[in-house]
Order: C-alpha cells, then sequence, then structure tokens
C-alpha cells in the first residue's frame, strides 16, 4: 500500500448539489492550517444539481500547486461514477466509501486498500431532518478522514466555529457530527498509509481564487464602471468586485462611487465599458470566449478610436461552447487578433491569483496610458480554484496613471490639441473627456479613417499615417507591459522552456523535477502580449526551445514567431488541451521525449 | 446637400444667447446628406433647442450609431464631443458614458435600421434603465445609407422604390418604448420645426428616458407613392394631439387660463413647465396606458399620432436606482477610490 506523508492526491467524488463543496473545502483549509501546502480543483458540471462533481486535493509539503495526476485516496460518495473513481486510484491506493448498503467484492479492485464508513446509517440513527442527514454526511466524512490520516481536530473544529460564527445553532451541530465521525473511525477502522504531519511551509501565503483577486484588482485599480454578463467561468469576477466596491466605495450616506450593471448581453457590456472609457471612467467587462466573440466589433472601434477598456477573460474550452467548466488557454489569439481589420491588443497573463489581482490593476493603468483595450487572460484553473500565492500587495504611494488627458487648465493656457497627433513620438496622442472646455478640446470620435484632428477623412495618406502610428504605440507598450520572469538553470544549459498563466506550478515543479534528474533547462514565464525583445532573445540564445501551452494549435507560438520572423522549426509545442489542468509529469514527459528523439537522430547521423 | 462654404464672420443679427453663444455656434460642419434629406431638417432642429435653451456646447455629448441619421452628430454642436458608434450599439455606449459623467447633457441620435433591426436589443434596454438621456431616431423606413432596403419600421404594405411591397409587419417605436418604461415619449415630423423643436427642449429638460421618433423621409429612397413615410404621406395622415410649449421656469399662472381641460401644465423636475395645448380632447400625456390604446386605435386607421404621447415628470433616472454618489464618477480619483495597504492587509488575514 503507498506510504505517504504530506505528499498524495486525495479525491472527492461527490453529487452536484449535496453540499460537500463546504466540507471539502474545509478539509482542504484543515490541511493547511497545519502548515502543508494543498492545491485544490473543483471539477464540475455545467448543472446546478444532481451531476457528478470531483473535488481533489493535492497535499504537498514540498509546495507543488499544479495539478499531479493521479488519485492516492478516493472519497467515492458517488453511485453514479462509482466504477470510473474506483478504476482511477493508483495501485497501492486507498478507497474511503459510504458502506452502508452492502457492495459485491466485484464492486472493489484487489490491489487497493478498501475503507467503509456506514455514513448513512449513522446519519439515519443520528438525526431526522432530512436535510440534516444530507448535510451532516459530509461532515461525518470529513470526521472520519480526519482519524485516517491524522488532522488535527482542533483545527477542523476552529474552522467550523469560523465559518458559523455568529450561528451557535449552525456550530455546534456541525462540530458534533465531526466528533461522531472521528470517533467511528477511531474504534473502527484501521490506520492507512498516508498522513498529515504538521509543517511550517505555508508562511504568510494566502488562499484565494483567481477570480476573487481579478474583481479586487478592479476595485483597488480604481475601476468604476463594470458592465457584464454572466458566463462560467468569469461570473465570479464581477461578483467580487461588487462584493468588495460595497464594502470599500459606499459613503456613510450609503451612497456608491462605482455603478455595476449587469447588462443584456455581451456586446452591451463591452458597449458600456467604451462608452465610460471615453467619457473618462476606468471601466472594464469580465467574460469567456463567447462573450469575446460578441465583443469583437467594438473592440475593433476601441483599437482604433483608441479608447481604454480593460477586459478580464477567464478562459475556458471553445470553440462554441466547448467546455464551460474545464480549462484551456485557447483564447490566446482570438483576443490577440479581436475584431476585423489590423487589429492587435494587448495580453496579460497572470500566473496565480496575486498576479490576477497586481495585473487587473495594472490593465486598468495601461489601458489608459494606451488608449486602448486591454486583456486579463486568466483561465478556469486559478480563475475558480483556490490557491496558495503571495499576500495581495499594494504601495500606498501609488496613483492612478490616466495617460494623457489635457485638463481645462491646460486647454485654457493654449495648449495645442490634434486628437490623434504623436506629439511624442511614443504613438499615443493625447485626449480630452467630454465637458472639459466650454471652446477647446472638443472632436468627434469614430471609427472610419480619420485625420490627425480627427476630421473625417477616407485619404489614404491619412489612413496610413494613423495605422503606423498604431504600429508605433504597440511598441511602446512593449516596454510598458509586466516583463518576462527568468528562472535559469543551475549549469548553462542549451534548453529554455516558454510558458505562461496557469501552467506556472506545473511547469516549475517539472523543471525541479528535471534537474534532479540531471537535466538542467532555463525557464521564461511570459507575462504579456506585446512580448518584449527579450523573448526574442532568449529563444535565440536557446538550441532546443519549448513552448508550453494549453490549446490544441499553439497559439502563443503562432503569435511569437509572427512578431519576431521567428523560425518555427526553433520552438517545439508542448500542448496540453483536454480540459484538464496540464500536469508537471506531462510537461516532464514530453520534453524527454522530444530531447531522446532529437539524440536519437543525432546519435544516428553521427 | 451644400457645397458652400459658410461665410467666416458672424452676421451681425446673431446675437449670443445667455451663456455667449449664437446660434452659428451651435452648428457642425456642413452636412454631406442628400440635398432635402429629412435628417438635416432635425439637425436644424436639434441646433435651436439647444441654442434656445441656452445649453453651453460642451455639456453636451452626442452619440450615434451608424447609418446617414448616425452621421448627422458631425453637422451640428460641432464645440461638442461626438461619437459615432457601431451599428445599433449607440445605447450601450450612450449608458457607459452616462455612468461616467451624470453631469452632461446625453443625445442619441439613430436611425431606424439602427434601433429597430440591428439595435434593437439595445434600444429595449437603454430605455427599461432610465438612461438620462434625448433619444432621437430619424425614422424614414430604409436603410437609406445601404441604398433603401426596408427597415424594420416600414409599413406593411408600402412599396419600395424598385417596387418591393413590404410583407412584415412595422415596429412602431413609440409602442415600444411606451410599454418599455421610457418616461417621455414623443413623435413628430422632420417637416415640422414648430413641433419638433419644443418636443427636444422637453426631452432635454426631461430627468429619465426621452424618446422621440421623428418621421424624417428619405428623398433618395424613401419619398415615393406607395410609402408611407414620403413627405406627402406624412403630411396627409398627421394626427397631432397637443401642441407643446415649454417654458423653463415656473411662471406664474396666467389669468387666461381656459378652463375646458384643452390645457394641460406638467411641471417637470428641473421646474420647467411643459405646457399642452390639446388639440384632441380625449388624449392625456400622463396616462400611459390610455396613450398606448390611443396611438393603436389610431395606427390601425392609418393615421400617424404627433405630439407628446406620454411624460412621467417623477422618473426616476439610471443613476438614481444604482444609488451612485451625486460627484461624476469620472472626478474620483486614487483617494476615493483606493482602498489602500491597511485594508489590504485585513484583508489578506481573513483569507489564511
Ligand atoms: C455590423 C454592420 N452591419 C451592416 C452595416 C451596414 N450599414 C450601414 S448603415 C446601415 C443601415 C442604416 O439604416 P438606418 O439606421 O435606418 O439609417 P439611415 O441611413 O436610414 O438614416 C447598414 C445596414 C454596418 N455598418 N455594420
Ligand atoms: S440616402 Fe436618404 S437618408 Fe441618406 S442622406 Fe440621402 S435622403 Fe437622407
Ligand atoms: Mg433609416
Amino acid at each position: 500500500m503507498i506510504q505517504a506523508t504530506n505528499d498524495f492526491v486525495i479525491k472527492f467524488a461527490n453529487v452536484n448539489g449535496s453540499g460537500s463543496a463546504s466540507a471539502n473545502e474545509l478539509f482542504a483549509k484543515a490541511i493547511l492550517r497545519m502548515g502543508v501546502p494543498v492545491s485544490p480543483r473543483n471539477i464540475f458540471p455545467s448543472n446546478i444539481q444532481g451531476l457528478p462533481t470531483w473535488y481533489e486535493v493535492r497535499v504537498s509539503e514540498a509546495g507543488h500547486l499544479g495539478r499531479r495526476g493521479g488519485v492516492d485516496l478516493m472519497v467515492a460518495m458517488n453511485p453514479q461514477t462509482w466504477a470510473t473513481d474506483v478504476a482511477e486510484i493508483e495501485s497501492g491506493g486507498y478507497l474511503f466509501y459510504d458502506s452502508t448498503k452492502p457492495l459485491p467484492p466485484s464492486a472493489f479492485r484487489e490491489d487497493i486498500q478498501v475503507i467503509g464508513m456506514p455514513l448513512t446509517m449513522l446519519c439515519v440513527k443520528h438525526y431526522n431532518d432530512p436535510r440534516q442527514r444530507q448535510l451532516l454526511k459530509n461532515v461525518l466524512y470529513l470526521g472520519g478522514l480526519s482519524t485516517l490520516l491524522g488532522i488535527e481536530p482542533d483545527v477542523v473544529e476552529k474552522l467550523l466555529a469560523e465559518q458559523y460564527q455568529g450561528k451557535p445553532q449552525l456550530a455546534q451541530p456541525n462540530i458534533d457530527a465531526f466528533r461522531l465521525g472521528r470517533q467511528w473511525a477511531a474504534d473502527n477502522l484501521q490506520p492507512i498509509g498516508l498522513k498529515v504531519r504538521r509543517a511550517d511551509n505555508v508562511g504568510d501565503r494566502i488562499f484565494v481564487d483567481g477570480n476573487t483577486a481579478a474583481g479586487l484588482g478592479c476595485v483597488y485599480g480604481g475601476a468604476t464602471v463594470c458592465a457584464w454578463y454572466p458566463i462560467t467561468p468569469s461570473t465570479s469576477v464581477a461578483e467580487a468586485f461588487e462584493k468588495y466596491a460595497r464594502k470599500f466605495r459606499t459613503t456613510a450616506e450609503g451612497e456608491k462611487k462605482y455603478a455595476i450593471v449587469q447588462a443584456e448581453d455581451e456586446i452591451a457590456s463591452i458597449g458600456m465599458v467604451v462608452g465610460a472609457g471615453w467619457n473618462g471612467s476606468r471601466a472594464f467587462t469580465a467574460t469567456s470566449g463567447p462573450g469575446v466573440s460578441l465583443m469583437t466589433e467594438f473592440i475593433g472601434l476601441a483599437h482604433f478610436a483608441e479608447i481604454p477598456a480593460t477586459i478580464i477573460n477567464v478562459q475556458r474550452g471553445g470553440p462554441s461552447t466547448g467546455m464551460p467548466t474545464r480549462t484551456q488557454q485557447a483564447d490566446v489569439l482570438a483576443c490577440a487578433y479581436a475584431s476585423h481589420g489590423d487589429t492587435k491588443h494587448v495580453l496579460l497573463f497572470p500566473e496565480d491569483p496575486f498576479e490576477a489581482f497586481e495585473q487587473s490593476a495594472a490593465a486598468l493603468d495601461l489601458a489608459d496610458r494606451l488608449q486602448t483595450p486591454v486583456f486579463v487572460m486568466l483561465d478556469l484553473d486559478i480563475g475558480m480554484n483556490q490557491r496558495l500565492c503571495k499576500p495581495f500587495a499594494w504601495d500606498e504611494q501609488r496613483q492612478y496613471d490616466r495617460g494623457k488627458v489635457l485638463d481645462f487648465e491646460e486647454l485654457e493656457s493654449g495648449r495645442p490639441f490634434g486628437r490623434y497627433r504623436d506629439v511624442d513620438g511614443d504613438g499615443i496622442p493625447f485626449r480630452t473627456y467630454p465637458g472639459t472646455h466650454p471652446k477647446r478640446g472638443a472632436f468627434f470620435t469614430r471609427g472610419t479613417t480619420k485625420n490627425v484632428d480627427a476630421g473625417y477623412s477616407e485619404r489614404g495618406p491619412d489612413y496610413l499615417e494613423n495605422v503606423h502610428r498604431l504600429v508605433r504605440k504597440f511598441v511602446t507598450a512593449r516596454g510598458l507591459v509586466p516583463q518576462p520572469v527568468v528562472t535559469s538553470a543551475r549549469q548553462p544549459t542549451r534548453v529554455g522552456v516558454l510558458f505562461y498563466g496557469s501552467t506556472s506550478p506545473a511547469m516549475h515543479e517539472s523543471a525541479q523535477r528535471l534537474a534532479s534528474e540531471g537535466l538542467g533547462i532555463d525557464l521564461m514565464r511570459i507575462r504579456a502580449y506585446p512580448f518584449p525583445e527579450s523573448v526574442r532573445d532568449f529563444v535565440l540564445a536557446h538550441d532546443h526551445v519549448f513552448l508550453v501551452e494549453q490549446n490544441r494549435d499553439a497559439q502563443l507560438r503562432t503569435l511569437l514567431i509572427n512578431e519576431y520572423g521567428l523560425n518555427p522549426a526553433h520552438i517545439q509545442p508542448i500542448l496540453h488541451y483536454d480540459g484538464t489542468p496540464i500536469t508537471a509529469r506531462f510537461i516532464s514527459r514530453a520534453i524527454r521525449d522530444h530531447l531522446d528523439r532529437i539524440a536519437d537522430l543525432e546519435g544516428r547521423a553521427a | 446637400m451644400t457645397y458652400l462654404a459658410k461665410p467666416k464672420l458672424h452676421h451681425p443679427s446673431l446675437k449670443p444667447n445667455k451663456v455667449g453663444f449664437t446660434r452659428r455656434d451651435y452648428e457642425g460642419r456642413i452636412s454631406t446628406l442628400c440635398a432635402g434629406c429629412g435628417h438635416d431638417s432635425i439637425s436644424a432642429s436639434i441646433i435651436q433647442a439647444c441654442w434656445e435653451l441656452d445649453i453651453e456646447p460642451h455639456r453636451v455629448a452626442k452619440l450615434s450609431g451608424i447609418g446617414c441619421s448616425s452621421k448627422t452628430p458631425d453637422y451640428f454642436l460641432g464645440q461638442s464631443h461626438g461619437f459615432n458608434t457601431v451599428h445599433g450599439r449607440m445605447p450601450s455606449v450612450l449608458t457607459g458614458a452616462y455612468l461616467a459623467n451624470s453631469e452632461l447633457l446625453y443625445m442619441g441620435v439613430s436611425g431606424d435600421g439602427d434601433s429597430a433591426s440591428i439595435g434593437i436589443g439595445q434600444f429595449v434596454h437603454c430605455m427599461r434603465r432610465g438612461v438620462n438621456m434625448v433619444y432621437i431616431v430619424e425614422n424614414n423606413g430604409v436603410y437609406g445609407l445601404t441604398k433603401g432596403q426596408f427597415s424594420a419600421t416600414a409599413d406593411a404594405g408600402s412599396k419600395s422604390k424598385k417596387g418591393v411591397v413590404n410583407t412584415d409587419s412595422p415596429i412602431d417605436l413609440v409602442s415600444l418604448a411606451l410599454q418599455l418604461g421610457a418616461s417621455y415619449v414623443a413623435r413628430s415630423f422632420s417637416g415640422d420645426k414648430t413641433q419638433l423643436v419644443p418636443l427636444i427642449k422637453a426631452a432635454i429638460h426631461h430627468r429619465g428616458a426621452a424618446f422621440i421618433d421623428v418621421i424624417s423621409p428619405c428623398v433618395a429612397f424613401n419619398n415615393h407613392a406607395g410609402s408611407t413615410k414620403s413627405y406627402d404621406y406624412v403630411r396627409e395622415h398627421n394626427d397631432s394631439v397637443n401642441f407643446l410649449d415649454v417654458i423653463e421656469h415656473r411662471n406664474p399662472i396666467e389669468a387666461t387660463q381656459p378652463d375646458d381641460g384643452s390645457l394641460i401644465e406638467v411641471a417637470q423636475h428641473d421646474g420647467s413647465v411643459l405646457r399642452l395645448r390639446k388639440t384632441d380632447p380625449d388624449y392625456d400625456p400622463r396616462d400611459r396606458i390610455g396613450a398606448m390604446n390611443f396611438i393603436a386605435r389610431h395606427q390601425a386607421q392609418g393615421e400617424v399620432v404627433t405630439g407628446l404621447l406620454y411624460v412621467d415628470p417623477d422618473a426616476r433616472d439610471f443613476h438614481q436606482h444604482l444609488g451612485t454618489v451625486e460627484t461624476p464618477l469620472n472626478k474620483l480619483g486614487t483617494a476615493d477610490l483606493c482602498p489602500g495597504g491597511t485594508a489590504l492587509d485585513k484583508l489578506n488575514a481573513s483569507l489564511r
């Protein structure tokens, strides 16, 4: 049987809507409070009640937060998925199940240890209310598992007390059920090989999901208008914005320093964002792939008319409705080139909730500075799962960068104004807000071609002047966006790996594993498009370059090759796109296989 | 369309209004629309209304979609910011602009294709929300800019210039706006400035979603016999329910007021008074359901009812519904908006 302390994967198989989510989250938090890093992942259906749902928790004292793959202990609470759940357990692993109803031996496997706890029977015996029977069943298994794994009961009871703060009539039955489960397991079950032991590897890190972080980032970043339309997995961004804006931006009189509108669709959402941005408010929308598709005409208008807009895209699996509750990084090209004509947009790639916060706030600054749409490319894996990350940070001295805006005084002083003139040579023109000055600074905004003073024009030279300036502006953007992060191998190496976004923890784990096996690799985490030149230099500095992505068509690779005219043969894609988060095992194997193949070829050639 | 450049010097008779602007200051660039296009007359009415109301041009934001009608904001109020957005989506952009700054006057100009065909969804929802705006549809029953295809307001049975008869039921934007909760609803005719200018002025004074459907013949594609949006047809079938006069601030009630019920006064929230001389004894513009019935009845008889059709002087607008602060959101800075580091530390502590 598997023997492991602070390093295993446990998976809960539940029925959607059965109240298991909060018990499972409590399980993960209890281990965290014992100083042991965990990374949980919800795997859920596009449905409200009755369908299977899973919660997978990786326990890793070493701090690996990527998905590991494989399951050491399955908590099989869903008869519907029994067969596949049992089959998924690693050989030598454990199966925990509700043994109220006897199951034939054929329902089990020889190579795993089976742990039965009569949860339903215990509930029926102790509780009368059917709802209570259902909910406390989850707490009962929590109790049983805590005994088996050695989770400290005080920690769980404190968490339960926190969860039901101010509602003692709810807290006590939960604590009692937890104790009941613990006691039953202590009296009836054999110890197992998996253990949690107190450690000190969590530090001051926080445990939060990326969507909450992004919504909070928009509050800190000064967004005053949020227009959105519900879509999984982005909905909780707008909800978090509303929650924190209400908390932090309501005056003593109860008036709001923000406006949030649930629009009629994504076209209206982005239209409102564009209107607010044009009129000098920081505005954002949160959406996912299908929403981006609807927004594209407006995104082109905002690009060409040069209006700030922040779009938080929590990516899911496409195309079309695709896999609404699964993760991918497959909107890279759709966002980079959103809309007709020659359009290019700024994309940011946060790796975790810490960066989701930071980059959402940064996006609002960048959108104003560059007067253009900026995408924050989250995905379901970081957006909807709680992740251990650095605590949010904010520099008290920080002021919002509102970009190049002429105010009343500057207009009054007679400073010349031409809306699309490149005064500073960086491609970024000055703008004015409506209503600023009675005589100066008004202009007409349009998506059609205009001259440098915003007058209507269909002349070729005017068009060229404008679109060439937009290219200069995009080059300026390279220096303003978050720069890539390099992690070098201990020794000089010919192998370099590029990656971005939620791939980060799996990538770092893979690099550690490969290093321990003697293969050092240099890593570069790309944090934004347009790519700074350092990305090109990294590619050129390595003989073997990999680019790891969670989409089928190597979209970011296409973008990179296109941007710098790189040799496609020089960049080997590593692609994972079945809707589950990428794993370190997958990446390591792909790198190994490719390098072996090359060595083989070189060997044969030699 | 006129190709003559405007004289640089202002005519001495162009006296400034109370805020120091002459009528010329409310004009825009030279129109590029067809000579005789109804849309140009509407622009002239907007210019006159704003001038007479002493509105500072820079306090107006003009927004439009795409179409001949949507081009017109370039041809009036040249000292105001304008935004020619995308086809059918002006309402959302206007809504966002209005959210950003509640203090400006938002003038949305659209066409029947823009608002009733491609953009009907956005039309519907901005009326429902009570966005504080003046929303004008320059309604010619066709897509002018793409050369005369029927729009969704074309009457069933009307004939296109090419001889095609429209069989689809028409959308009546006035009835729709009433049903959706617009708090000021009027209809007029581009050729009737005496009726249209006061309607625009009253709409400007109104707080809430003000909608004016202006029949505006397209001389290039929809002004022939068989069209129900031609100058001749509208003149023959126009049934005006009232004459409107806008009084800027509440004056003492005059003793000469007739007491036969033919005069209604409606006080708006900003102190202005709408004085309506009724030409139809059955019509009360404060009765929404009655208005809907009246319009439907007359429509069935092939009549185009014009005038101030509905007004709710006590309407609340979208900012009031949202409960936002009085200071425009676009004037709030870092100190107003950012909760700061201490709050963040506390929040971090709650996430452990
Ligand atoms: C998405 C999109 N589809 C089609 C068009 C082409 N188009 C331009 S104007 C117009 C119709 C305008 O009709 P209306 O709003 O009635 O304005 P009018 O020209 O009659 O004043 C169309 C279909 C467009 N600009 N954008
Ligand atoms: S085509 Fe029709 S709507 Fe367009 S400018 Fe000419 S007359 Fe006016
Ligand atoms: Mg039209």
